[in-house]
């Protein structure tokens, strides 16, 4: 398993999409950070706490629950179900979705229509901490942490110190796979 | 999970696990648009051999609100009527292409039967005075939802329990969830042999009544000869009724359940059914949640887990 970004290069990346995200709205105004359960959770909460230091409006954020959506529930084991959260009612919004990694698409996809059923945003933008291609689907990110060129036998794994204790991005071939469940 | 068929034996994990998904089910169910995509192009089927309002009609909602198909059988409208056999009716509607079949029957173990013809996954809609396990979620989340945990509760259930399908999933699904259960009847409306139930027993209502957190009514089944048993209506009310005064000896914080339907005068005085504190209604809505919940895990995930 090989580090592709420490946890410094994590906090950088995710200050560096805040300012991005300011300077492609031109503010916060009406902006809802919403992530995409599990790792998008704490990431979208980070994002907000930084939109909010730095532009000094608050930032609400949110989690939505794909489980419900995607479209391959009877292709995998049982879906775990986990609460969708978002605090504000979503009509009119700019949501900024956020996702650790973007890769076919088809979650981006799912989170999509989850939150259509919430309402009708006026924007959604797409954040993500790693795009590592081999899209399926017509779905492109907003705000990039790094672009990961990988082959589909790897497997990245980013980690985020509110679930897994530590923040980083790793890559692992399918060789040093043997500890993956 | 390929079928619910029973409570009996299903373990803490699948409860929990189950009343976990009907939490995130009850929240889509309370939104402007009530349906998620979750079991496009499935059929359910429910097959329903014998008479039913809330539970044939809150299995089809769950089933929409998830974006199921639904073919829905009717016995007094069906081919039933010029003879044709249980079997041939549910390969029939299989051959339609049902996904799931929802099955309640007079007879106890139809669902199995039914399970073993079909291959399908199969959920037991009530078969006889065995078993209604979704009736037992519901009634385990209502509960969880108002006291956090069934861990620690006490609970009755109080009635015609011999002839109860209701009272023989309840006692597993709160036994397993950790409540203790009293059962409370008189002598000729509890069943003949209880040994290997996980309860207590009491003949008089009014003895134990201040004891429980919760008291769960149950109907007499006339129809399965439930009202034969005791010399009049008015002597049951009297003494296994909840009528207003024994509510209002019951703790403040006591809840009252009923799976319906209620027949306010003899189990339940209109003042008790109306209170705050009698859950019939979120019972009603709590079943919605609960199916999706089943719906979704026996028609999602691989089947080979």
């Amino acid at each position: 398993m090989r580090a592709v970004m420490s946890g410094d290069d994590m906090a950088r990346a995710l200050r560096r999409i805040a300012h991005e995200v300011i300077e492609k709205n031109r503010g916060v105004a009406d902006l809802i950070v919403v992530g995409i359960r599990t790792r998008g959770g704490p990431l979208a909460d980070r994002l907000a706490a930084l939109l909010t230091e730095i532009e000094g409006a608050n930032v609400p954020s949110g989690i939505v629950d794909i489980g419900m959506y995607r479209d391959d529930i009877d292709k995998r084991p049982r879906i775990e179900l986990g609460p969708t959260e978002v605090p504000e009612d979503i009509d009119g919004a700019t949501i900024v979705l956020v996702d650790d990694v973007l890769y076919t698409g088809r979650t981006i996809r799912a989170a999509l229509d989850a939150l259509a059923d919430m309402g009708r945003a006026a924007v959604v933008q797409l954040a993500v901490v790693v795009d590592r291609g081999h899209r399926e689907l017509p779905i492109r990110a907003d705000f990039v942490g790094k672009n990961l060129p990988t082959s589909s036998s790897e497997h990245v794994t980013v980690r985020v110190v509110e679930i897994d204790g530590e923040d980083g991005v790793w890559i692992e071939g399918p060789d040093d796979r043997e500890d993956e469940v | 999970m390929k079928s619910l068929l029973t409570m009996e034996g299903v373990d803490r994990t699948t409860l929990d696990s189950l009343l976990d998904d009907a939490d995130e089910f009850f929240e889509v169910i309370h939104r402007p648009i009530p349906k998620v995509p979750a079991l496009r192009g499935k059929t359910v089927a429910t097959m329903f051999f014998e008479p039913s309002t809330r539970t044939k009609l809150s299995f089809e909602r769950a089933a929409k609100a998830l974006s199921a198909d639904t073919l829905s059988f009717s016995p007094g409208t069906s081919s039933l009527k010029k003879g044709e056999s249980l079997k041939d009716t549910v390969l029939t509607v299989q051959a339609m292409g049902a996904d799931l079949m929802v099955v309640r029957h007079t007879s106890t173990g139809a669902a199995w039967r039914v399970a073993e013809w079909t291959g399908l996954p199969v959920v037991n809609g009530g078969d006889g005075a065995h078993q209604h396990p979704t009736q037992a979620l519901l009634d385990s989340l209502t509960l969880r939802q108002h006291f956090g945990a069934l861990d620690g509760l006490r609970i009755a259930i109080v009635g015609d329990i011999r002839h109860s399908r209701v009272a023989r999933s309840d006692v597993w699904a709160f036994t397993t969830l950790g409540a203790e259960v009293t059962l409370i009847a008189p002598p000729t409306l509890l069943p003949t042999d209880l040994s290997g139930w996980p309860v207590a027993t009491s003949t008089d209502l009014d003895e134990v009544l201040s004891e429980f957190d919760a008291i769960y009514l149950l109907r007499v089944q006339a129809e399965r000869g439930g009202a034969s048993v005791f010399p009049s209506v008015a002597e049951y009310r009297q003494r296994f009724g909840m009528t207003d005064a024994r509510f209002s000896r019951l703790k403040p914080d006591t809840i009252v359940l009923h799976p319906g339907p209620m027949i306010r005068g003899i189990e339940i005085d209109a003042g008790v059914a109306d209170d705050p504190r009698c859950k019939v209604l979120e019972q009603v809505t709590n079943g919605v949640a609960v199916r999706m919940a089943v719906l979704f895990q026996l028609l999602g995930g691989t089947r080979d887990e």
